[in-house]
């Protein structure tokens, strides 16, 4: 039987401390539209999300999470820049038997402010790691810097289609990391695609959709066309050059402590000169959490943390985990400027937050004591 | 009493009867013609339950029924987990049909999943939605494009005549069932050479949700033995 009292009274508590450091007290909807969720997320959410139909408002979704509804709010009017916190149950289903809810509390804290993201990062994960600690738990911290490796990608010298495929595929690593083999000419490329290939070389776009049969679709003659001579196009693109690869795949593989990482990344960035921004954004990072007591010298960084395809985060990356590795990590969060531009209609600004799994802290936190 | 639920018509219940015959249990209906009424001769403590194909999952999974034959994609589709909730007992080798995705015959930029992706990115990003894929196969296919890293997608229900529904502009490409391939190609749509979802057939299952008790288990042994069938190890023993 779980505890859901003591659930809800631990997540009220964790927000309250948030209001007394500064933040504002939210509130969001359980009852979610679906539309805007989906749009964002993509199928995926739908295995995860509960989701009803309305008679008047259509598909609904219980809240997944608190992030969609609270941007939503701050860019509808809120003030700026703003700290929120929140405090509320959410609803994930579980495709497995097992003791993971799906009716879970969630404790947050979320900054939206234009200037020094640096010390808004710094700030989150220090207010996070001081509530935790708190508990008496000793939980292990993860960091990451997704923004590091989109520079990364950003600066290699191939084509702009190239480095779109692989950025939009930046949260699903098995596949960034099977199309960056491909473009590193590491795999060889696959048999389809060659007699592919070898097909749409055998005439125009226009004559060979002719030649294939009676048209359908929403799809166009002219969107089909321009995929085809883009394919084959791509087919003459040269690999990318082997030392730039290889810093790539070095890149993705990084796990150090954060002050030996920053190191790290100083001494490849003379030959990998687009993340020098975004290596100069960690090191200001670095400092701001030294500012609020975090020992950076040995607070771990792994530069693949937090690529998971439900996430939206696009620089800072952070999460905390008890020693049991089956359980899902006590805390998380991260940056998401992008997301605050998808939601915001034209408008954006900067955001960073994290959450805090009140019922598995006030589980940890019983058997401990 | 073991209950055994079996598609009530068609030639997936005639299959179903004669692979069973052919084995010493004679599965037959009774009772007034139209009438859903079952009998089972040659063994003892085992009762003949006509339903849906479509329901069979849903039945063992609620542990009304101890056995049924059913198709291995709607165990899959239905039952989340579902090596948990039931076990295969044994394939029937019949009822064969591939879950595959195709798309319009005239994408001649698009023959595996990998193509699929890109065409829904520009997809998207020209049309300002997601590309369409009409199923009815909700978890089998998600779980296969999520699997392959596939993006830019939705899925839209399509319960019956889901070749149609590009043809109507109501989908971009589909997952369906097929087994010849003929009403793909009647309606100008082309398979996607490496995205076999799933190879389906008839499937003897057993419900692990059922109560077993000891006669039932004793009846599951003789059952197993006339029919020639190696129960695995986390089916009732006696």
């Amino acid at each position: 039987m779980r505890k859901t009292g003591l659930e809800r009274a631990t997540s009220d508590r964790l927000a309250a401390w948030f209001t007394e450091q500064g933040a504002t007290l939210v509130e969001a909807d359980i009852l979610l539209p679906a539309e805007t969720l989906l749009d964002l997320y993509g199928e995926d959410i739908r295995a995860r999300a509960y989701m009803t139909l309305d008679p008047v408002q259509g598909e609904m979704m219980l809240r997944p999470d608190f992030t969609v509804p609270v941007v939503q709010q701050h860019m509808a009017g809120g003030a700026d820049p703003a700290i929120y916190a929140y405090s509320g149950p959410v609803f994930r289903k579980q495709d497995h038997a097992g003791d993971r809810p799906s009716e879970y509390h969630q404790a947050g804290i979320e900054i939206f402010r234009r200037d020094q993201p640096e010390e808004s990062d710094a700030r989150v994960f220090a207010l996070i790691a001081e509530v935790l600690a708190e508990h008496g738990l000793a939980l292990r911290p993860v960091t990451g810097d997704i923004g590091i490796l989109m520079a990364a990608v950003r600066g290699l010298a191939t084509t702009d289609r190239r480095k779109e495929a692989l950025l939009r595929h930046i949260w699903r690593p098995q596949r960034f990391r099977a199309l960056l083999d491909r473009f590193s000419g590491r795999a060889p490329m696959p048999a389809a695609r060659r007699h592919l290939l070898d097909r749409l070389t055998q005439g125009s776009p226009a004559d060979l959709i002719a030649q294939a049969g009676t048209f359908t679709g929403l799809r166009s003659e002219a969107e089909i066309a321009a995929r085809a001579e883009a394919l084959i196009l791509d087919a003459q693109t040269p690999p990318l050059h082997a030392p730039e690869a290889a810093l790539l795949y070095d890149l993705l593989s990084l796990q150090a402590p954060s002050r030996a990482a920053l190191g790290h990344l100083r001494g490849i960035a003379p030959m990998l000169p687009a993340i020098t921004p975004s290596v100069d954004r960690f090191e200001a990072r670095l400092d701001a959490l030294s500012a609020h007591g975090i020992d950076t010298q040995t607070l771990p960084f792994e530069a693949s943390h937090g690529r998971t395809s439900l996430e939206y985060y696009d620089g800072f990356v952070f999460s905390f985990h008890a020693e049991d590795p089956a359980l899902p990590p006590v805390a998380s969060g991260g940056r998401y400027d992008a997301l605050t531009a998808v939601l915001g209609q034209g408008k954006s600004i900067p955001a960073v937050g994290g959450v805090i799994r009140a019922g598995l802290l006030a589980r940890l936190t019983g058997e401990h004591s | 009493m073991i209950k055994i639920g079996v598609p009530s018509k068609g030639r997936l219940m005639e299959k179903t009867f004669d692979w069973f015959g052919a084995r010493g249990v004679t599965l037959r209906l009774s009772g007034a013609e139209r009438e859903y009424a079952g009998q089972v001769d040659g063994i003892d403590g085992v009762e003949l339950v006509l339903l849906s194909a479509g329901e069979i999952p849903r039945e063992l999974a609620a542990g009304r029924i101890h056995l049924g034959v059913t198709g291995s994609d709607l165990v899959r589709e239905k039952l989340a987990d579902w090596p948990s909730q039931v076990a295969e007992l044994a394939p029937l080798g019949f009822g064969h049909a591939d879950l595959i995705i195709a798309v319009p015959v005239a994408w001649i930029d698009v023959d595996t999943v990998d193509d699929l992706d890109a065409a829904a990115a520009a997809f998207r990003r020209t049309h300002g939605f997601r590309l369409r894929i009409a199923t009815k196969y909700h978890r089998l296919v998600r779980d296969f494009l999520t699997t392959h890293g596939v993006a830019d997608y939705q899925l839209v229900d399509s319960q019956g005549a889901t070749e149609g529904t590009v043809k109507n502009l109501t989908a971009e490409a589909i997952a369906d069932i097929t087994s010849s391939g003929e009403t793909l190609r009647a309606n100008h749509l082309k398979i996607l050479s490496d995205a076999l979802i799933h190879s389906s057939q008839a499937v003897l299952f057993l419900s692990h949700r059922a109560d077993w008790p000891a006669e039932d288990r004793a009846a599951l042994a003789q059952l197993a033995d006339k029919l020639g069938v190696d129960l695995p190890a986390t089916a009732p023993q006696v």
